[in-house]
């Protein structure tokens, strides 16, 4: 029993010191990003990396969730006789939920993976040691440049995915089941509410990419020096990203209706 | 084990046998280790070590397999800290030290890695000119300048826009000399700078560390493999062994009445 209490303990302890380093490896990339020196090159750098090179996987998804959701959503108002719905409720679907938690989870996925394992590679060769021994903080040169791209990745790929899935569902609802186009673009400019719906989705994106980047930093930055540590790190970031992100979308939609 | 108990007591102490009782430069010390206890977990690596190197001289520390000699390197860059005792570089305690204190330090130092830990997204130019760029107000002109003379002087030629991942072993290593050389440090620490070299690059590393050491003075702490480099450019040896280190200068400790260190010495050539 006494055991069991202390393991506990421990266990609680190792959390609790967990929460702290990583608020304390949060307030450094914060502090690294509003002191000089600017590095518009790298961030700039890391935007191509982490944006750019997400998008086709972000076009592509986006598209196939508007196109199932068109299809779904036609045949399910077609029993109802309000197909003309079918704007608004891919629309505010995109817009309100599927939007930010998919690109969330794609990115997650793709850059944050890359991320961990890139930062965690670099521990491995020392890279970061030898940052250090040349009293060059790594914090400032490697990680805060790739965490701040992924708060400002985050909702241009999440506006990117809407985008693409409502002309997913427009394919769908007009081009397929020969819905009318007008009735479609209408009943989106109808319900959707730029700053109830619009807004509320970039800002929880922008809470989306500040999570997920501190996960996908903070994981290569602390992960084990070898292979296998990188390995359970960049799992660990998929996972652990994933998880947070879900949690962070029921709290932000609970609390702030966002 | 410890080897001796306090700074004075290094710079007398006997190691490698009973002759040797002082060396040249002992009086001197650059970075000393007192009283280092060190482990990973439940390993012990070092238990309530105690050494010293000497300024200006070549020191190479030898040893087995997880025996503890990368760790004392990077003990002395303040890259780790110890359970126990105090790591003094050039006259500061490092392991008293935040990690904006250890940076002052650090500037006095330059470490060569085992595998050259050069940022593998930047060329070999970038690499070299990158502390430059950080911590001076050279100018542009000026660091190409400091960069292509380093890179010179290494044998490096024409490798400006190369990336790490292109260059051959003992390229690597040389550039990542010239990178550890870069800020002009008075201590420099090379981790296994032989390893995984053919003779020949073997022979142009040593070349290279005793020609920068007579040059420029450096203090040099190298770990290494390579006991016939070991012989013959080392001023000091540091081997650790199971349960103890001694110290000394190469051909005493090979000649000397210790056994397991002269077969150590002796295995190795």
């Amino acid at each position: 029993m006494a055991n069991a209490i202390a393991q506990l303990g421990n266990r609680s302890l190792h959390v609790v010191r967990g929460l702290g380093n990583m608020a304390a490896f949060a307030a450094s990339i914060g502090l690294a990003v509003v002191t000089p020196p600017v590095r518009p090159e790298a961030f700039v750098r890391e935007l191509y990396k982490l944006g750019v090179l997400s998008l086709v996987i972000i076009v592509v998804c986006g598209l196939s969730v508007g196109m199932v959701l068109g299809l779904q959503g036609y045949h399910t108002l077609e029993r109802f006789g309000a197909e003309q719905s079918l704007g608004a409720l891919v629309g505010l679907s995109l817009i309100r939920e599927l939007g930010p938690v998919v690109t969330a989870l794609l990115v997650t996925g793709r850059a944050g993976s890359a991320t961990t394992a890139e930062i965690g590679s670099m521990v491995a060769t020392e890279q970061l040691d030898g940052l250090r021994m040349l009293s060059i903080d790594p914090v400032r040169l490697v990680v805060s440049p790739k965490a701040l791209a992924m708060i400002v990745v985050m909702p241009l790929l999440t506006a990117i995915f809407i985008v693409c899935g409502l002309y997913g569902g427009y394919l769908v609802g007009v081009g397929l089941m020969g819905g009318d186009p007008g009735l479609y673009m209408a009943s989106i400019r109808t319900s959707v509410d730029f700053y109830n719906d619009v807004e509320a989705c970039l800002l929880k994106a922008g809470v989306f990419g500040v999570l997920v980047g501190l996960i996908a930093t903070y994981r290569g930055y602390t992960s084990a020096p070898n292979a296998e540590g990188v390995s359970a790190a960049t799992t660990s970031t998929v996972v652990m990203g994933s998880v947070v992100v879900l949690l962070a979308d029921y709290v932000l939609t609970a609390l702030w209706g966002v | 084990m410890p080897l001796v108990r306090n700074e004075a007591e290094i710079a007398t102490a006997a190691r490698g046998g009973s002759e040797a009782r002082t060396w040249p430069g002992a009086e001197n010390l650059h970075v000393s280790l007192q009283n280092v206890r060190m482990a990973y977990g439940e390993r012990s690596v070092l238990k309530a070590l105690s050494c010293g190197f000497s300024r200006g001289r070549i020191s190479v520390i030898l040893g087995g397999s997880g025996s503890g000699k990368s760790t004392i390197l990077r003990l002395i860059g303040g890259l780790i800290h110890p359970q126990a005792g105090a790591v003094v570089v050039d006259g500061q305690d490092v392991t008293r030290l935040s990690e904006r204190g250890l940076f002052g330090v650090r500037r006095k130092l330059g470490m060569l890695f085992q595998g050259g830990a050069l940022l593998d997204s930047y060329t070999v130019f970038d690499n070299l000119a990158l502390p430059l760029r950080e911590q001076t107000r050279m100018s542009p002109g000026e660091i190409a300048d400091q960069v292509h003379g380093i890179l010179k002087e290494v044998g490096v030629t024409d490798a400006d826009d190369l990336l790490p991942g292109q260059l051959s072993g003992g390229m690597l290593r040389r550039v990542a000399l010239a990178r550890a050389l870069i800020r002009k440090p008075v201590i420099l620490l090379c981790d296994e700078p032989f390893s995984g070299l053919d003779p020949v690059s073997i022979k142009r590393i040593e070349a290279l560390l005793v020609g920068i050491n007579q040059q420029y003075g450096i203090t040099m702490i190298v770990v290494s493999h390579h006991i016939p480099s070991t012989m013959r450019m080392a001023d000091r040896v540091l081997l650790l062994l199971a349960n103890r280190a001694v110290e000394g200068p190469p051909e005493r400790l090979r000649e000397g009445a210790d056994r397991e260190v002269a077969e150590f010495l002796n295995e190795g050539q």
